[in-house]
């Protein structure tokens, strides 16, 4: 252990001190204690990795360096969405989530770590008002695993063995969710109106049936329409006994009704846009919210924690909820299985809703829809661009490219050499749609944004 | 040395801290978000006012209402009724390996150059994430002798339940999944090695340990079948003992045509000293936040890393990060991949972190972690065992410990009526987190798991030992004490525990509380 001794993360590398520890044992070495791995076992080998960076400024020199050959949105201007979007992280957000005690905490209990309780407590308290219900789990890994759990749960409610989900619905996450739903539940597509990219009722109707345990369905669909219907789609389902999980991009939810009110059993979503950065897609995490009654409380795979008092009268002190339903406590035998998921995000997503409180999610709601009604009115009169969709947007809205001649990979390509970053490319998701790539939106553009990319696609359009 | 000094006055921040909805006054606010310019609102007018009314939200979100100042000084202050690793002794949280978790990574991950990084992006611009994506799965190739890696999984438990879809694929693709329909584990690996492979599908076996805490071979051999499709194990298992058997659990299962995954959140001790390769398994997977050095964060966000021998490596979640030799790009050409478990390519900030303090250690570094570990928990259980009530898992089966121990309250219980629930409120009024006690079910009586990981110095080590020495008397002399404890933590004993089981009470948010007991009042 030469350049080791006295590692900064390693105190007893010292070897004065190793050896003082080693004589308190009572052995010689640390073959002493790996002695019990068989020799057959052993790994002779050395491993092949690089040379340590052992100075701090010359390890933050080296990662900078690699991190140097990324072009990031702060450097380009960038209108991709699509399950993880650019956002205003307030700064409080990013004090609080840089924390040692909440970064570097994990299972203790509301003894040592009362405030995270509370935290997530409070953070599952605000995302109910969002979306009008009265349980909230601590966070998910992402949507799409929140989807997969909600489906799963009303699998296990009804007894039921198929979902619904809507054909216009991120590829990605709906692979995530077949795979979460094998082996015993079948995903069943349901169409959407070629028009309105909303779900085709008359689909709907004709694949629902006794089978059918729930309908899920998005708001704002993927394509970015806001999805109208909810009531007409929560009574069909209800009609046919099966659940209504609703998916939301919360960030709509100052603006657009919360579920619950057209009928979702089950709500769930993407904390990511309240104040995650977005980090290559790893700032996800999601969220699931029901009924507050023991059939949905008892089918949570999650941690749940409640309000409960103390020996100190008046005091607030939190515990975990129903824990015996978890695989912690009951294996195999416990709901799907609950591991370490998104609860620094979900903190955060606490402290992002109390700063912005209802006027602030009035606001950015309606501050978005109004850049995106700019840009779609622009966008469109460009020769040979088309909106796909009628209706309402929220944050996103496809374009298609089909009457320039030119696919989306030579539009973003043409794009980039302007410091753009155009719609994400959708053509191989939607071929049906042909050459259309799906925009995104935010508080974060100004009218000079949306200029520069009108002008942008008008320019790389004509070329 | 320094000086051992138990925090006999020590006092968590206890700031009686109200919800934040009490804190709510109309029309205060916390932010303003970006205003909307006039000739963008000139020409398009209330937007969101025209949404028809099956949609427009009618009843604004019941939010607070709070000052920007008073929520940076709530979540202080709730953070500061929050014990995390890096301020805490945490030998606590055993099985869990709290490493100190370098602040310089955290300022990497703030750059924006990672920040603000969108995953749709070009590839021609992430190539210095997919470099640190592609170069870290190197080193775990190294450290695990595995072929392939994915770096999907958001956990530990995601990364297992990504090698139950693994293994699901496999038998789906031989058309022999009906009959290869069970899983076989054992009592001490993580819950998560039953309950991932049972959310797959499979049925699941467990076995118990031999007299010596060895999971009993002879039990394998009798539980293996044309049925077995899988074993799941940890190694060392959660109460801290190495199964030197465990090639021959592999040898066993593959004799049947078994698959055989290496359950690695315990790998700490080993790093560099043995790997999931020479043992034989076919998958194996490390804990990011806990081996290699990043934040658990109260509970994620984390990485399951989930490393394949070559032969399976068709079967991995899409994409995968490759390289061609100049160029490094996603490939989701992989048809037969069983799909995918998160959206996106995992947690990237855990995956960025872990390069950085790996590149820290080096291949030395890394087997100085291990050296570390193994000498420190040695050294802390030959103290621990001399306090009066304590006891091991297994003690006196003449397997030396490796990086962990499950000890036991047993006796104190028996002497004194004080058990491990008791101890482990009253160590927070020495300013030391809850410690982890086990999994259930508690096969080992009054558990208490202890893991002294690199990051602890001998006195650390030794302020822990005085603290279990000083509870163990006050059980002896004074249980009440124990009994009624925390005393000095944000917050005291919960006295209604049913009530959290009870519909008709339980609580999950504060519109709940205000309906069943506050309304009601």
């Amino acid at each position: 252990m030469g350049k080791i001794s006295g590692h900064p993360y390693i105190p007893n590398s010292v070897p004065e001190i190793k050896a003082q520890m080693l004589q308190e044992i009572g052995i010689d070495s640390v073959e002493d204690i790996f002695k019990e791995i068989p020799d057959h076992l052993r790994f002779h080998g050395e491993m092949k990795l690089p040379e340590p960076i052992l100075s701090e400024y010359a390890l933050k020199r080296h990662v900078d360096g690699i991190l140097a050959k990324n072009k990031a949105c702060h450097q380009y201007t960038s209108f991709l969405g699509a399950g993880t979007w650019q956002h205003y992280v307030p700064a409080v957000c990013d004090t609080i989530a840089s924390r040692d005690e909440f970064l570097t905490c994990y299972v203790g209990d509301a003894y040592s770590d009362h405030g995270k309780f509370q935290a997530l407590f409070e953070s599952a308290s605000m995302i109910g008002e969002l979306v009008d219900m009265d349980v909230v789990n601590t966070p998910t890994y992402d949507w799409a695993n929140a989807i997969a759990i909600s489906c799963r749960m009303a699998a296990r409610i009804n007894g039921r063995k198929e979902i619904l989900v809507p054909k216009a619905m991120s590829p990605s996450r709906l692979a995530v969710v077949k795979n979460y739903c094998k082996p015993e539940i079948e995903v069943v597509q349901v169409a959407y109106d070629r028009n309105t990219g909303l779900l085709d009722l008359d689909d709907l109707k004709k694949k629902i049936s006794s089978k059918t345990s729930a309908v899920y369905f998005e708001n704002p669909t993927y394509l970015g329409t806001i999805e109208v219907q909810g009531g007409e789609i929560s009574e069909i389902a209800h009609q046919n006994g099966a659940e209504v999980i609703v998916g939301v991009d919360p960030s709509s939810l100052g603006v657009l009704e919360a579920p619950a009110v057209y009928g979702a059993d089950i709500v769930c979503g993407e904390l990511q846009p309240f104040g995650m950065h977005m980090q290559w897609g790893g700032g996800l995490s999601g969220f699931i919210a029901s009924r507050d009654e023991k059939k949905y409380v008892a089918e949570y795979p999650s941690l749940l924690f409640g309000l409960t008092p103390t020996a100190k009268e008046g005091e607030y002190g939190f515990g975990e909820v129903f824990y015996e339903r978890t695989s912690y406590a009951s294996r195999e035998k416990g709901k799907d299985f609950i591991g370490t998921c998104t609860a620094l995000y979900g903190i955060t997503a606490g402290v992002y809703l109390a700063l912005m409180g209802p006027q602030g999610m009035k606001e950015l709601g309606e501050g978005i829809m109004q850049r995106v009604r700019y840009a779609i009115d622009r966008i469109s009169k460009i020769e040979g661009v088309k909106i796909v969709f009628s209706g309402f947007n929220f944050k996103e809205f496809v374009v298609n490219f089909d009457g320039t001649g030119k696919s989306v990979r030579e539009i973003n390509q043409a794009l980039k050499l302007l410091k753009i970053f155009g719609g994400k490319d959708i053509s191989a998701e939607f071929p049906e749609l042909g050459q259309s790539a799906l925009y995104c939106i935010t508080e974060v553009h100004n009218q000079e944004d949306i200029d520069k990319l009108v002008a942008g696609l008008a320019e790389v359009c004509l070329i | 040395m320094g000086i051992v000094r138990i925090r006999s006055d020590f006092q968590q921040a206890r700031w009686n801290e109200p919800i934040i909805y009490e804190l709510s006054n109309p029309g205060v606010r916390g932010i303003i978000p970006p205003e909307v310019e006039p000739g963008i609102q000139a020409l398009v007018g209330d937007v969101a006012g025209k949404l028809p009314d099956s949609i427009r939200r009618k009843k604004a979100p019941v939010l607070p209402e709070v000052s920007q100042k008073c929520v940076l000084a709530h979540w202080l202050r709730l953070s500061q009724e929050t014990m995390g690793s890096n301020i805490g002794n945490d030998i606590s949280e055993g099985t869990c390996t709290m490493k100190y978790n370098p602040r310089v990574n955290e300022t990497i991950v703030a750059e924006p150059e990672f920040a603000e990084l969108h995953p749709d992006q070009d590839i021609d611009t992430v190539q210095g994430i997919l470099e640190i994506y592609y170069k870290f799965e190197q080193f775990l190739k190294e450290v695990s002798g595995m072929d392939k890696f994915t770096f999907q999984p958001g956990g530990g438990n995601h990364a297992v339940y990504t090698a139950a879809s693994v293994v699901r694929k496999y038998w789906e693709d031989r058309g022999e999944l009906d009959k290869r329909n069970e899983v076989i584990t054992t009592i001490f690996s993580h819950p998560c090695d039953a309950a991932t492979p049972a959310t797959a599908g499979f049925k699941i076996i467990t076995l118990y340990p031999d007299e010596k805490g060895i999971p009993d071979l002879e039990a394998l051999k009798a539980a293996v079948s044309e049925h077995t499709a899988a074993i799941f194990m940890t190694n060392p298992e959660d109460i801290g003992i190495y199964n030197y058997k465990v090639d021959e659990f592999v040898k066993v299962v593959h004799g049947v045509g078994g698959l055989c995954f290496y359950d690695q959140a315990n790998a700490n001790a080993f790093l560099g000293v043995a790997r999931a390769k020479e043992a034989g398994f076919d998958f194996c997977h490390f804990n990011v936040h806990k081996t290699f050095g990043t934040p658990h964060g109260g509970e994620g966000p984390a990485c399951g890393a989930f490393g394949v021998r070559e032969e399976f490596a068709k079967y991995l979640p899409v994409p995968t990060v490759e390289f061609d030799g100049s160029k490094y790009y996603l490939d989701y050409d992989r048809p037969d991949s069983f799909g995918k478990v998160r959206d996106f390519y995992g947690v990237a900030g855990v995956i960025l972190k872990a390069y950085a303090w790996t590149m820290n250690l080096g291949a030395e570094g890394l087997r100085a972690c291990a050296d570390a570990s193994v000498i420190n928990n040695n050294y802390m259980e030959k103290k621990v065992l001399a306090i009066r009530g304590i006891t091991s898992a297994f003690q006196g089966n003449g397997i030396t410990r490796q990086e962990q121990i499950r000890y036991s309250f047993e006796n104190m219980k028996q002497d004194t009526g004080v058990g491990t629930d008791d101890v482990c409120r009253r160590i927070v009024d020495y300013g030391i987190p809850s410690y982890w006690m086990s999994h259930h079910p508690w096969v080992i009586p009054e558990p208490m798991t202890l893991e002294p990981c690199e990051t602890y110095s001998k006195d650390d080590i030794d302020e822990y030992v005085e603290v279990l020495r000083q509870i163990s008397k006050e059980a002896y002399e004074n249980p009440e004490l124990v009994k009624t404890a925390p005393h000095r933590s944000s917050s005291h004993r919960r006295i209604d525990e049913p009530s959290l089981d009870d519909p008709e009470k339980w609580a999950m948010t504060w519109r709940a509380y205000v309906k069943k007991h506050l309304s009601r009042k």
